[in-house]
């Protein structure tokens, strides 16, 4: 189990190291980093005082090195807006993302494997109809205008929800309303058709032969096999929640990390929005690694062969 | 094969003096009537079996002959109730021990699977499930119809490995399918099938992905399961050696019909349809060496496209302007002459038939 | 993998369709069945229409409509829509400078396509002839590429095209390149995967042993039949890159005004939510009708394009309802 983690840690890994590597390699590409880091209408003395104060002038593996090393105490300088530490700032965002991330998350797991379930037994069925409907949704609706929808409908017409805010629970009901589409949309999907096809697997027929009823053969024989194909979509799916984080937060005043990156773009605060992407890659590194163990878990397959008795 | 061989009681041939057995031995367990399974495709719908007719008997095993395509396995999953939903029984009845259960609800036939009837595939890789141990899978039928807890059925399930020579079944209950040979795979997969002690076991195919020599302790464990336990076996097959050693009765079935049935002694010695006389001859058994091989001519018709005759028409050596026109029904076919007089009336044996408008003249060709 | 309905001798029967008849026969009765089977399907034939149309208004709508989506006319500003009272280009309503929404959402209509199609077109010619590259020849390319795409895929292309578009400047070009950079990896995965499993088939052997060149047989027996796939595949892709360019448009580091593309429309009508409601939602709706036509018709595609699925398509639809009661199917 330790060597089979090891080896998927060091895999996952990969992507993050490009990561560190591609901001720094993009933050020199543009030539002087000052025209990063700066306001577009500093002056050239703030420019020229900027480069020298942070080594810009220093040899490039120079560069690197401290760079490197900044990285590894988290150390991405100062906001230029709040003068505040980047990193400190990015992680203080981090809680809210992840708050509203996993509810959403658990949720849209919970609700896709019973409809999922439901639709894969009853082809043609309501629940059947209702997954399609949800993943066409799911892939047709742009997540800001749905929540956008929402806002006209339930806040501004109905007046039943806040707008935006993070001030008690009906605050909670419109973000997570428009981040669970997609994941729910994608799930329900995976959940149905990994259920129909293991339904139809000679191991189930066996079991029905065995004298299994219907209820048993979804949630002992059917459903764990199902769960390993979902388990494998999650990854892509935290991806993906990622980008609707960003558009979720940025409209409903989400204090999260999304909110903060959309905003030092904005307001071309680099050093923050370094440490905010940083952030993020290693948050979906460690979920990555979480889902690999999910699913060594789940399937004694993909484990390691150990020692037979 | 040879140990399977020597070992198997000699296929019985209608005589007397046969050994009375335990108290239900030859009792009609199964008795399959007109049979009818259709599938539903883009094309329409096309019967993939047809009129289909057998009986199986307490301690013995029925044989079900016939090429890959032939209806043979999904006769086997109609009888267990576990048709692809494409599949409909169409018509016929399949009674196990008086109850017919055709007309049960998918509901009433759980009742069933399991004690009364249990079937064995051909993959047991597939067959298994692979997320689960092998105890899990092994105890779930006593979960199921005797409400044991956990630990009462890994203890079954320990003692089932014991019955089907599983070595160490105390550690390896805890394996998973991936983690056992071909042979150990279908050894389980045969402990479940009998594991509450079913009046029927079905077994379609059981031996065809195994070498041969594990075969032949497949073959050898599966009879010794049906002698402990009076059980009847349907066993599906495509190879006649296999049928020659293990069977007791034989029904041959072409096209999705049975085209011939009857002990397998007397069948084989003197077959009653052109496609059995066929098979038969197309096995090397005793021929000269340099002799050629004979083999049938042609290929089975699509299931879309069976004739409205005989569905042997287009093979067959014998055809006539009635096959084209008449499909023959399977009807009794008196016994060779030589035997019909030593036959006992105490012990009803099943009586041959065969579906060829020409059975009797067959000899004399 | 095991589908739900397909059962060996169906499959057979499926499989045994044409028996008899010629390659070149064959050829010209998938085409023209495939447009048959196309009329068949009620949703996919109306999402085809649609397409079209909405193609067409991207291509000579703007045309037709002139200045009409720029003149600003203060009289008529926030109309309300659904009313003729304005003439026929108010049709849709009015924006706060009296901008046309209609001949607005027209000429965006052309703004959106024109990100889409190229970023879709290059991710798909890059992504595939990598892919089946890297599948063809297997070993070390094939490794290379698969933890490319691996990286890049694990990455948000949200993040990626935020980084990216802060260091340069949020132009089109650069919209396009950076969405075909996050989407190449789709195409890729797919086509390797085609491809692999493509060249270890006889009928590619054969070629080698011809003497074929790797570059004659991917392009002569490779694409051909990778290429539906991908197709099918890309119509899906439209959907997701118009997608994310509305998504970025609308956070402001996409499309920048004074360009207008419908994700920018939604967000710049974003304020006005409570006064003129439409500003917003019709870009949306434009949105919606067009990814969900897309959707339908790619997912029409992935049946009528696999062989051993199509015979679904003409499958009665009560036909597929799966498990009926052994007792009811009796006579």
């Amino acid at each position: 189990m330790l060597i089979y983690l090891r080896k998927r840690i060091l895999s996952s890994a990969l992507p993050l190291v490009v990561v560190i590597v591609g901001v720094f390699a993009l933050a020199r590409m543009t030539g002087n980093p000052a025209s990063l880091y700066l306001p577009l209408n500093a002056t050239q003395q703030m420019r020229d005082e900027f480069t020298a104060r942070n080594g810009f002038d220093q040899p490039l593996l120079v560069q690197m090195a401290d760079y490197f090393g900044g990285v590894l105490r988290l150390d991405f300088g100062q906001s230029l807006r709040t003068g505040q530490d980047a990193a400190a700032m990015a992680l203080r965002a981090f809680p809210a993302t992840l708050q509203l991330a996993a509810t959403t998350m658990v949720l849209a797991v919970l609700l896709a494997l019973v409809v999922g379930c439901w639709a894969a037994l009853k082809p043609n069925g309501i629940a059947d109809r209702i997954s399609s409907f949800v993943s066409m949704a799911a892939a047709s609706i742009p997540d800001f205008w749905l929540a956008i929808v929402g806002i006209w409908v339930f806040a501004i017409s109905l007046g039943w929800l806040p707008t935006s805010g993070v001030s008690g629970a009906s605050a909670w009901v419109l973000p997570i309303a428009t981040l669970l589409l997609r994941p729910f949309g994608v799930l329900v999907q995976i959940v149905r058709g990994s259920m129909v096809s293991a339904l139809s697997e000679p191991y189930i027929k066996l079991a029905r032969s065995r004298g299994a009823g219907e209820l048993r053969v979804v949630t002992h024989h059917a459903l764990r096999n199902a769960a390993a194909p979902a388990l494998t979509v999650a990854g892509d799916l935290t991806v993906g929640l990622v980008n609707g984080a960003v558009v979720v937060e940025t409209i409903f005043g989400w204090p999260g990390i999304g909110k903060l990156m959309i905003d030092s773009i904005l307001q071309r605060d680099f050093a923050v929005l370094q440490a905010a992407v940083l952030l993020t890659a290693v948050a979906i590194f460690a979920l990555n690694i979480l889902i690999d163990m999910g699913y060594a878990l789940l399937d004694a397959r993909v484990r390691p062969v150990t020692a037979r008795a | 094969m040879k140990t399977a061989a020597e070992q198997a009681p000699a296929p019985r041939s209608g005589t007397a003096g046969i050994p009375p057995g335990p108290a239900r031995a030859h009792d009609v367990v199964l008795q399959v009537k007109d049979l009818a399974v259709d599938i539903r495709t883009h094309r329409g719908t096309v019967r993939a079996v047809n009129s289909v007719a057998f009986e199986a008997r307490a301690g013995e095993t029925l044989a079900l002959l016939g090429e890959s395509g032939c209806g043979k396995s999904m006769t086997a999953k109609a009888l267990a109730g576990i048709m692809d939903p494409v599949c409909d029984l169409a018509e016929g009845q399949i009674i196990l021990n008086g109850t017919d259960l055709a007309v049960l609800t998918p509901k009433e036939r759980l009742k069933f699977a399991g004690p009364e009837l249990g079937i064995v595939f051909q993959d047991a890789l597939t067959a298994l499930n692979p997320v689960y141990t092998v105890g899990t899978q092994l105890g779930e039928a006593f979960r199921i119809h005797r409400r044991l807890n956990a630990k009462q059925a890994k203890a079954e399930a320990i003692d089932l490995m014991k019955r089907v020579g599983i070595p160490e079944p105390e550690s390896r209950i805890n394996s998973y399918p991936h983690q056992f040979s071909g042979g150990m795979r279908q050894r389980i997969l045969i402990a479940m099938a009998v594991a509450l002690n079913p009046r029927l076991l079905i077994a379609d195919e059981p031996t065809t992905a195994l070498d041969v020599t594990v075969q032949a302790q497949i073959m050898q464990l599966l009879r010794k399961l049906r002698e402990e336990g009076q059980m009847a076996v349907v066993l599906i097959t495509h190879d006649l050696a296999v049928v020659a050693e293990e069977a007791d009765s034989v029904a041959v079935m072409y096209a999705g019909n049975v085209v011939e049935s009857g002990p397998v002694s007397e069948v084989f010695s003197d077959p009653r349809h052109p496609y059995t006389k066929g098979l038969l001859e197309s096995v090397p058994a005793h021929l000269e060496r340099g002799a050629q091989l004979k083999s049938i001519a042609g290929s089975p018709p699509e299931l879309h496209d069976i004739p409205s005759g005989c569905v042997y028409q287009s093979r067959c050596p014998l055809v006539q302007d009635i096959c084209r026109a008449e499909r023959p029904a399977l009807r009794p076919v008196g016994p060779p002459v030589a035997q019909s007089d030593i036959q006992p009336e105490t012990q009803p044996r099943p009586a041959r038939a065969a579906a060829c408008h020409f059975s009797e003249e067959l000899n004399n060709v | 993998m095991n589908s739900p309905l397909t059962e060996p001798a169906a499959n057979q029967l499926a499989s045994a369709d044409h028996p008899g008849t010629g390659k070149n026969n064959d050829k010209r009765e998938g085409k023209l069945s495939l447009f048959r089977l196309l009329l068949k399907d009620r949703f996919a034939t109306v999402s085809a229409v649609l397409l079209v149309l909405i193609g067409l208004t991207a291509l000579i709508g703007p045309a037709l409509m002139g200045d009409l989506a720029t003149k600003q006319n203060l009289l008529f500003a926030n109309k309300a829509p659904f009313s003729f009272a304005y003439g026929w280009e108010y049709v849709l309503g009015s924006d706060s400078l009296g901008r046309s929404m209609l001949a607005r959402l027209v000429v965006a209509s052309r703004t959106t396509f024109s990100v889409a199609l190229p970023a879709v077109a290059v991710a798909l010619v890059i992504g595939s002839l990598w892919g089946v590259w890297a599948g063809y020849h297997r070993g070390w390319r094939e490794n290379v590429s698969m933890r490319i795409a691996d990286v890049i895929m694990s990455f948000p292309s949200l993040l990626l095209a935020v980084v990216v578009l802060y260091v340069f400047s949020p132009s089109a070009g650069n919209i396009v390149l950076i969405l075909a950079l996050t989407r190449i990896p789709i195409y890729l995965r797919t086509a390797r995967a085609e491809s692999a499993e493509l060249q270890s088939r006889t009928f590619v052997d054969a070629a080698r042993t011809f003497g074929a060149r790797p570059n004659a047989i991917i392009g002569r027996h490779v694409i051909p039949v990778v290429l539906p796939t991908l197709l099918t595949l890309a119509t899906l892709e439209f959907c997701y890159v118009m997608l994310a360019e509305s998504s970025l448009s609308f956070l402001g580091i996409g499309i920048q005004p004074p360009d207008v593309s419908w994700g920018l429309m939604v967000s710049q009508g974003r304020q006005y939510l409570q006064t003129a409601w439409w500003l917003s939602i019709f870009p949306g709706v434009a949105i919606v009708v067009t990814t969900i036509a897309a959707n339908v018709l790619a997912a029409w595609l992935r049946i009528a394009t696999d062989p051993a699925q199509r015979w679904r398509l003409s499958l009665p639809r009560k036909r597929m309802i799966a498990r009926i009661p052994v007792k009811e199917a009796k006579p």
